[in-house]
């Protein structure tokens, strides 16, 4: 072992650069999850965004695919205090799925295949922001880890980055998803620690 | 009749929470099914515990544990029954 340990033994840790407050740093991948894990096959699978008039912007399997993807390198922060750096992603940026989206709501709520619902400002998901990810460390992602596709949102906790994501929903008010409702934070940012409601 | 505030509540919701629950009968508000709480399937590492009904596989209730409080969300149950000691 060439690295001495700081903080072990329980001494508080020294900041580390990237890693926001109450977090630690973790070389896994852990999986959480409120739920069986969904199987969608890849020609039912289906991703839309739905605007507050109704309007329906929807893409399947071959569509969504063909759109321009990036591959991108971020830092990720789960609420159950685990970071981990350096995550490689392959996906949509939601810049790209909203080009034709006319729509003057302000929030959205992302809805997931299993039923998992979450809650992000239109804002957090534009401007190179935000992805829809269908690879993870060149690797289709696994279903484990929310494949076909999952959200991507790496400034905000983990749970807002919805694993199997199917769809949008533009709100003009801002509504709690699934984890919001059971006591967590709206819109959850690691670096002020927004964790439960109230924070 | 008088119109009082919660804490006219106070003894009887003392009577429900103080006591064991796994024995309570839920009724799911996705299917109508009943069962005792012992027969969810709790999902848990996940950010809190879920239980699903195993009827329906709905969410029938939530627990989120923060260092200073605990949040009980039951959204997914229209009812909750407790036999009273006899
Ligand atoms: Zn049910």
């Amino acid at each position: 072992m060439g690295i001495i340990s700081r903080g072990f033994g329980g001494r508080r840790r020294e900041p580390q650069p990237g890693l926001p407050p109450g977090q630690y740093l973790t070389h896994d991948f852990p999986v959480l999850s409120a739920g069986p894990t969904p199987r969608i096959p890849l020609d039912k699978w289906n991703f839309s965004i739905v605007t507050e008039t109704g309007e329906k912007h929807s893409w399947n399997w071959a569509e969504f695919t063909a759109l321009p993807a990036e591959e991108f390198t971020v830092d990720i922060h789960c609420v159950t205090k685990w970071s981990k750096f350096g995550t490689t992603w392959k996906g949509v940026a939601l810049d790209t799925l909203f080009e034709d989206v006319e729509s003057a709501a302000d929030y959205t709520m992302a809805h997931s295949y299993g039923g998992y619902t979450t809650n992000v400002p239109l804002d957090d998901l534009l401007d190179g922001k935000a992805w829809v990810v269908y690879e993870f460390d060149g690797e289709p992602l696994h279903p484990e880890h929310g494949g076909p596709a999952r959200l991507i949102v790496p400034h905000l906790y983990f749970w807002k980055s919805a694993k199997w994501v199917n769809g949008l929903q533009m709100l003009n008010d801002d509504e709690p998803g699934f984890w919001e409702t059971g006591g967590y934070h709206m819109y959850g940012d690691p670096w002020r620690e927004q964790r439960y409601q109230g924070d | 009749m008088m119109e009082l505030d919660g804490n006219a509540l106070a003894g009887d919701l003392r009577e429900v929470f103080a006591t064991d629950m796994t024995g309570a009968v839920f009724t799911c508000a996705g299917c109508a099914h009943t069962g005792v709480l012992a027969t969810l399937r709790v999902w848990q590492p996940a950010p809190g515990l879920v239980g699903r009904c195993p009827h329906c596989t709905d969410v029938v209730l939530r627990l989120v544990r923060t260092p200073t409080r605990v949040f009980l969300t039951l959204t997914g149950a229209t009812r909750l029954e407790l036999p009273l000691e006899p």
